[in-house]
């Protein structure tokens, strides 16, 4: 056993002077040709920079937010429109739901969480901090709303079931909100005017920007989140602006604020949590008898036709994806190989170069697997320098696309395994690509390699 | 110790068939000198491709130090070159971005020998042709001869059995290649089998034995001798 150890350590000893010899060979063969390498890594890094970009924007607009609990979250979508034209052609029901049917619905308690949510907007006055006035969008919503969005808290938490009935004036900050107001403070139990009245702050958001932002595509997939946030009932309370989309298929019946909120005019989002298919099947059929109900009062005229869809089948109807994005991305991956040719054509011409240095070195002794090994080692350095360049243009590319598109900014981010996964490629692509020409390199007879 | 029977090597293009060997026949002993002439054309640098385990052959059998070439693969045909056969290049053939020591140390690194055992034979082969002190120059830092005594110093680095030479003289003046050739009859004195292909009847002569090449073939050894009286006619000394 000792003699086979020993044997075992020498191979290894041996494997590795010989992987540091290719290493020092591959170095000097990159340094002696600095003009040709440098060439042959921006063509690289450009592929992979372009591709990275790409990717990143890609999978920024098309990621599943929240795919943990992606089957567990469901946008209820109910029927209540004209009975002679559907909501979405052919068939298809609203997206949102009335404030009847919001309400109703998470009142109803019948899912493990609910949360009805629209968006709106009101005047801040923060007098007391010394601050201007300034407009605010704002989202009133369900108390479920932030353990069912998994949404950070930086201090506090959502307003509890008392504070929902009661109606009392409590404000959820976002983490920007809070900077503005508290300068980043802890103002849990801080007070705040705004609509007319005192607020009290009872939580403070962490960075929290979903992308897309599955729960509300009003405004966009990739749209800011709300400023702050407060109790759904309040909506009524203060009489606050529709925002987001507002659809009609009746006329409301006077211009009071009460008659929009009973008429059927959908601006609701309404989201529930269902844990698994048995609890799906009987929010489903209550769904059903709720509609049935609404049915026998007089409201949804049409068939029955409610939907339940979790948030993988959300961004797939809602097209989050964009085909033409799609086919930038493919473009982006015809970039790649576009650049991997060059480069293999680069490594051809510079190994064309070697074929006198080969044939020695084959004379001398070294096999066909040790040419490729060498030269390969030589393949991947510049593969791998190419997708180190290839990155830091990606980071530069990517905070100028940012400074375009200032909007989107949040979501321009280097994405880490993209990027590494776009470098994967690129050596394996520069490794494939500058395989063929190494393997043509060594084929030639010796003797007339060395006769060059 | 290098037996060649029938050896045919034929170079086919699309449109001719070249018969660079045929029935090519040698046999060289342990300790040989050997030069090989002939016109150019002739066959001569095919052989010491063939016998260098550079080319393979059609036809025949050739064995090397007890070993039957026919039927080797890459892999052991590298390892016999590496481990038997030192080469001399006419055009010296050393790597120009690697110093005299790295240049030396190429077929060693082949062998697997370590860093220890590398040093010691690269020092002491380049101190055998007088450069001892120069391991760290790059080969344009060096004249002709002196390079081409680093490839004669890379060729023995491995203690070959072998040391097969092309025209290693033939890019050299007549100073530089005496004293190449000079150091070449040094090595075969110290027991290494040498085989050289050259044109130069003057330094041909300098070798134990003296074959000649022509179409191809082996020369008879009346041949060879009537050859070698008409060459040194027509051929003025170097």
């Amino acid at each position: 056993m000792p003699a086979k150890r020993l044997l075992i350590y020498k191979h290894k000893l041996k494997s590795h002077q010989v992987f540091n010899y290719y290493c020092r060979l591959a170095l000097l063969s990159i340094l002696g040709a600095k003009v040709h390498s440098i060439l042959t890594m921006l063509t690289i890094a450009l592929g992979i920079a372009a591709c990275t970009i790409t990717l990143t924007l890609v999978n920024s607009m098309s990621s599943n937010p929240i795919a943990h609990k992606s089957g567990q979250l469901f946008r209820v979508q109910l029927d209540n429109w004209d009975p002679n034209q559907a909501a979405i052609s052919p068939d298809l029901p609203p997206e949102f739901v009335t404030w009847t049917d919001a309400r109703n619905v998470v009142q109803a308690r019948q899912a493990k969480r609910q949360s009805a949510s629209a968006i709106t907007w009101g005047m801040v006055n923060p007098a007391e901090q010394g601050l201007t006035p300034f407009l605010a969008l704002m989202r009133v919503t369900s108390k479920d709303f932030f353990p069912m969005f998994d949404v950070p808290f930086l201090y506090g938490a959502g307003w509890d079931e008392n504070a929902e009935q009661n109606n009392d004036y409590v404000v959820v900050l976002s983490k920007e909100t809070n900077q503005r107001v508290f300068h980043g403070a802890n103002s849990v139990g801080q007070t705040l005017t705004m609509l007319g009245a005192t607020f009290t702050v009872v939580g403070v958001l962490n960075d929290w920007h979903l992308s897309p932002k599955f729960y509300d595509m009003s405004y966009g997939a990739f749209s800011d989140p709300e400023e702050m946030y407060l109790p759904l009932e309040l909506k009524a309370v203060f009489e606050l602006p529709h925002g987001g989309i507002t659809s009609c298929w009746k006329a409301v019946e006077s211009e009071r604020y009460d008659a929009f909120m009973h008429s059927e005019c959908t601006n609701f989002q309404l989201w529930v949590e269902l844990d698994n298919p048995q609890q799906k099947s009987q929010f489903a059929d209550y769904l059903t008898q709720y509609v049935q109900q609404q049915k026998s009062l007089g409201r949804f005229p049409r068939p029955l036709n409610n939907r339940l869809l979790n948030v993988a089948q959300w961004l797939e109807y809602k097209q989050v994806v964009k085909q033409d994005v799609q086919i930038m991305f493919w473009l982006s991956i015809m970039f790649l190989l576009v650049c991997l040719i060059n480069a293999a054509s680069l490594l051809s011409a510079k190994l064309h170069t070697k074929h006198s240095e080969i044939g020695l070195r084959r004379a001398l002794g070294a096999n066909f697997s040790q040419i490729v090994m060498q030269y390969s080692l030589e393949v991947v350095f510049i593969g791998l320098c190419g997708g180190l360049i290839g990155i830091i243009l990606a980071l530069v590319g990517l905070q100028g696309v940012a400074s375009l598109y200032a909007g989107y900014g949040r979501l321009i981010e280097l994405d880490i395994p993209i990027a590494l996964s776009v470098i994967l490629l690129a050596v394996m692509g520069t490794i494939i690509a500058g395989l063929v020409p190494v393997y043509t390199a060594c084929r030639p007879v010796l003797a007339t390699q060395l006769k060059q | 110790m290098l037996v060649m029977k029938n050896i045919g090597k034929v170079f086919t293009t699309d449109v001719v068939q070249t018969h660079a060997l045929r029935e090519f026949n040698l046999n060289v002993s342990e300790g040989d000198f050997v030069a090989v002439t002939g016109t150019s054309g002739s066959g001569k640098t095919t052989f010491l491709n063939v016998a260098g385990l550079l080319e393979t052959f059609d036809s025949g059998q050739y064995t090397l130090d007890g070993e039957n070439i026919q039927g080797l693969n890459d892999k052991q045909r590298s390892q016999l070159r590496n481990e038997k056969i030192g080469f001399i290049f006419q055009s010296f053939n050393l790597i120009p971005d690697l110093n005299l020591f790295d240049n030396v140390d190429v077929p060693l690194r082949y062998r697997g020998f370590n860093a220890a055992e590398r040093k010691s034979r690269i020092i002491q082969n380049l101190e055998r042709v007088g450069l001892g002190k120069r391991i760290k120059h790059y080969p344009a830092q060096l004249s002709g001869g002196q390079q081409q005594r680093v490839a004669i110093a890379r060729a023995l680095a491995g203690t070959p059995r072998f040391l097969l030479a092309d025209e290693p003289t033939g890019n050299l003046d007549s100073d530089m290649a005496n004293s190449v050739m000079t150091l070449l009859q040094e090595i075969n004195q110290s027991g290494t089998t040498i085989i050289m292909v050259t044109h130069d009847q003057a330094l041909a002569k300098q070798a134990q034995r003296q074959i000649i090449v022509r179409d191809g073939k082996v020369c008879d050894a009346s041949e060879t001798a009537a050859h070698i009286q008409t060459q040194a006619e027509i051929t003025p000394s170097v």
